[in-house]
């Protein structure tokens, strides 16, 4: 059953992927990537990462595709390329594609199949999580690749992101946390904002708000008001 | 027929090279980058079959902050693209000839 699911959503996946690259519309190309993202987050989830399905289509199919389809439709850019792809790139294309795979077929070969099953996940800081690693290695389906328990890993990814205590207890190494790299990101987002609006702000020349224009011209008017009752 | 590490890792491949081929044959540049962000996918889809199949979680925050990283470069890129739409009103690879040797 796993493995019906998993060829579905990988032959789908794989076949949206080339609709993008070899679609004529890029309003169908960014449709279809957003479908490809969707069985993407499929296959997480059956890799037990439900927490990054959720935030791959939550950021990347949710936002980021908008973001594309948007700019797509304010640019207008749908009319296909003007120019048909040369020969000579479609086969540099071709050969270093076959190469990239010819490799990873040596190396996935040189890696007997079912060599690498999964581990029982490593005990971590917290208690819960002790238990929890020890009824994963005992499960029965803990060898067939899809644990029938759900096991909490948002839980521990969390505890992974965000946990900022370090007393190694008894004779454990130090959890790793990610906290600093957590808050570096942060800043990046605001770098990447200022970026985007220094890149996209116009440059006009600034037209003169209708109360600045009143100022300017109000002060002749009455200076020739004032010449008139001179004279 | 059980699913193996090596399947996920043949999958991410796949999708790895339809992205490069996009990127080099393709001559729109809002596909290109839409192709270099499908690359992007695929290493994360390798990293999190990795992440499962070695019982660490660490692959999966790795890709958390990967998908953080591609979000704002394509909120960057895009600037970047309608930028140039707005100097040259072309998005064409062809057209933009400035820097090339």
């Amino acid at each position: 059953m796993n493995a019906l699911f998993f060829w579905f959503f990988s032959i789908a996946m794989i076949v949206c992927a080339l609709a993008v690259v070899l679609g004529r519309n890029p309003v169908t190309s960014a449709i279809c990537f957003a479908f490809t993202i969707f069985y993407m987050s499929a296959l997480f989830v059956m890799l037990n990462a439900f927490f990054l399905a959720a935030v791959q289509i939550l950021v990347t199919a949710g936002a980021v595709m908008v973001l594309f389809l948007f700019i797509i439709m304010l640019l207008d850019l749908t009319e296909p390329e003007k120019i048909p792809r040369q020969r000579i790139w479609m086969g540099c294309a071709l050969v270093l594609a076959l190469g990239f795979l010819y490799v990873v077929a040596l190396t996935l070969n040189a890696t007997p199949e079912g060599a690498v099953t999964i581990n029982a996940a490593p005990p971590t800081h917290a208690p819960t999580d002790r238990t929890m690693a020890i009824r994963v290695q005992n499960h029965p389906g803990a060898s067939t690749g899809f644990l029938v328990d759900l096991s909490d890993d948002t839980h521990r990814i969390g505890h992974l992101l965000f946990s900022t205590y370090d007393k190694p207890t008894d004779n454990k190494p130090v959890p790793i946390s990610y906290v600093a790299p957590f808050e570096v990101t942060s800043l990046l987002i605001l770098v990447a904002t200022i970026g985007v609006i220094v890149l996209c702000k116009h440059d006009e020349p600034r037209r003169p708000s209708p109360r600045e224009e009143i100022t300017r011209e109000a002060p002749p008017k009455v200076e020739k008001a004032e010449t008139a009752s001179i004279r | 027929m059980e699913i193996t590490l090596n399947h996920y890792l043949a999958v991410g491949a796949i999708l790895f090279v339809i992205g490069l081929m996009g990127v080099i044959t393709r001559r729109n540049l809002i596909i290109i980058y839409m192709s270099l962000e499908m690359m992007l996918q695929a290493a994360n889809l390798t990293l999190v079959a990795f992440s499962r199949f070695n019982g660490s979680l660490s692959g999966q925050v790795f890709v958390f902050f990967v998908i953080t990283v591609a979000a704002a470069e394509v909120a960057v890129g895009l600037a970047l693209i309608v930028a140039l739409y707005r100097l040259r009103q072309t998005t064409q690879v062809q057209d933009l000839t400035t820097l090339k040797f």
